[in-house]
């Protein structure tokens, strides 16, 4: 196993994943952004995303946790706590 | 001791002819945004769906198999005595008794056909078209016609803005006979019991039957990621690569589900070039008879020439799925 990924590293990695999934740039990913509300993301782009940032970071986001992950921030932190 | 026959069939099958109908009122997004709260915009973004058909209350789901088996009867240039098997896939009749495969029989004319009806919701298609080639391959019929045909609308709440956008009605068929070389390959399929709660139907507030729910991300993950190594498995049964493949045809249920497996095949091999079904687009999802129509359009329109090679995927509720490789009539 890698060594756990940095906050910074895990926000990278997402906006990267936010740009292929939804075309948002990666510049507007960051930390205090709502998915919905500001990068105007829909339900099933955050399932896209989730399913990525698994794999990524070998994680698992349910869809129930999902449903919490309103901000770029709260996902941040529940990768990094469940990484 | 007592020795029973059993019987065996020829080696190889294939379809012989398509066909399918859909009823003549076409719904736009623009109608369904002037009784729920959605817009144009929103349904094509989320679902990829422009428009679709619903039945009239007197147009049977029965009466839409009837036309589209007839269709698929005349395209292969047999006639109703040349079959002797009729599978009527479907999850929406009116009622559980009776079934609707012995009544679309002899309506078409196929006299005394066996006749069964088959649910497997959206994967149904599939399920019969295996299972249609393998009773001809084990000589338990001579030659079966596959039907496909949904009345959602009998199912679905009205002013449910998650469902009604999506589901329609209307019917696809094909008819399975023997052939000179293998054009049907080993069905691939399953289920996922333990999801079954993700699709399934709610008591209607408004009475009446039944409502249909899905809870839309457990299954769109789902589709997203477990279909594309299905279709990839049901490859590797014909025993044919990836970059082989002229069509793909899977269940018409979101175009973004669609484009997803499409997208996960060309990452393992599957040619840019190939024609991928969009045919959700003016049709809605139709569940059982998704497959067959978009066949039937994409051939009519020229995408599909005969003897192409074709992947089908069905899947839904159940959680069940299953693909196979056909060879393009």
């Amino acid at each position: 196993m890698a060594d756990k990924p940095s906050d910074a590293e895990i926000l990278e990695g997402l906006s990267e994943i936010v740009e292929e999934v939804a075309g948002v740039s990666p510049d507007d990913v960051t930390a205090d952004k709502s998915f919905v509300d500001d990068l105007d993301i829909d339900s099933l782009s955050m399932v896209e995303i989730a399913v990525q940032a698994e794999d990524r970071f070998g994680v698992k986001i349910p869809d129930d946790e999902l449903a919490n992950l309103k901000t770029v921030g709260d996902a941040v932190t529940y990768v990094s706590s469940h990484a | 001791m007592t020795t029973l026959n059993q019987t065996t069939g020829p080696t190889a099958t294939r379809i012989l002819g398509v066909g399918s109908h859909q009823p003549e009122r076409i719904v736009t997004n623009d109608e369904l945004s002037l009784h729920m709260d959605t817009t144009d915009q929103w349904i094509r973004e989320r679902v990829g769906i422009a428009e679709r058909r619903f039945s009239a209350p007197d147009e049977k789901l029965v009466d839409m198999a009837v036309i589209a088996g007839s269709k698929a009867l005349a395209d292969s240039g047999l006639s109703p005595s040349d079959v002797d098997t009729v599978i009527l896939a479907n999850c929406t009749m009116p009622h559980p008794i009776p079934n609707g495969a012995a009544q679309v029989a002899d309506r078409i004319g196929v006299k005394a056909a066996g006749a069964f009806d088959l649910n497997a919701a959206c994967a149904g298609f599939c399920y019969s078209l295996g299972t249609a080639s393998d009773l001809v391959r084990a000589g338990s019929a001579k030659r079966v016609l596959v039907i496909g045909a949904e009345k959602l609308t009998d199912w679905v709440d009205p002013t449910d803005r998650s469902n009604a956008i999506i589901f329609a009605d209307g019917a696809g068929a094909a008819v399975v006979g023997p052939s000179d070389t293998p054009g049907i390959g080993p069905v691939v399929w399953g289920s996922a019991g333990d999801l079954v709660d993700t699709i399934g139907m709610n008591p209607n507030p408004a009475g009446g039957n039944k409502v249909l729910y899905q809870e839309g991300q457990s299954v769109f993950r789902w589709a997203t990621t477990k279909i594309a190594p299905i279709a990839l498995r049901a490859l590797e049964a014909a025993g044919i690569t990836p970059a082989e493949v002229d069509v793909l045809i899977p269940h018409q249920a979101n175009l973004r589900i669609v484009e997803s497996i499409a997208k996960k095949l060309r990452a393992n091999g599957a040619r840019e070039d190939m024609v991928v079904a969009d045919d959700i687009v003016y049709s809605g999802n139709t569940s059982s008879a998704s497959i067959p129509m978009a066949m039937d359009h994409m051939r009519a329109a020229g995408r599909i020439k005969p003897g192409d090679v074709a992947l089908l995927v069905g899947f839904g509720a159940g959680l069940s799925y299953a693909g196979q490789v056909v060879i393009c009539p």
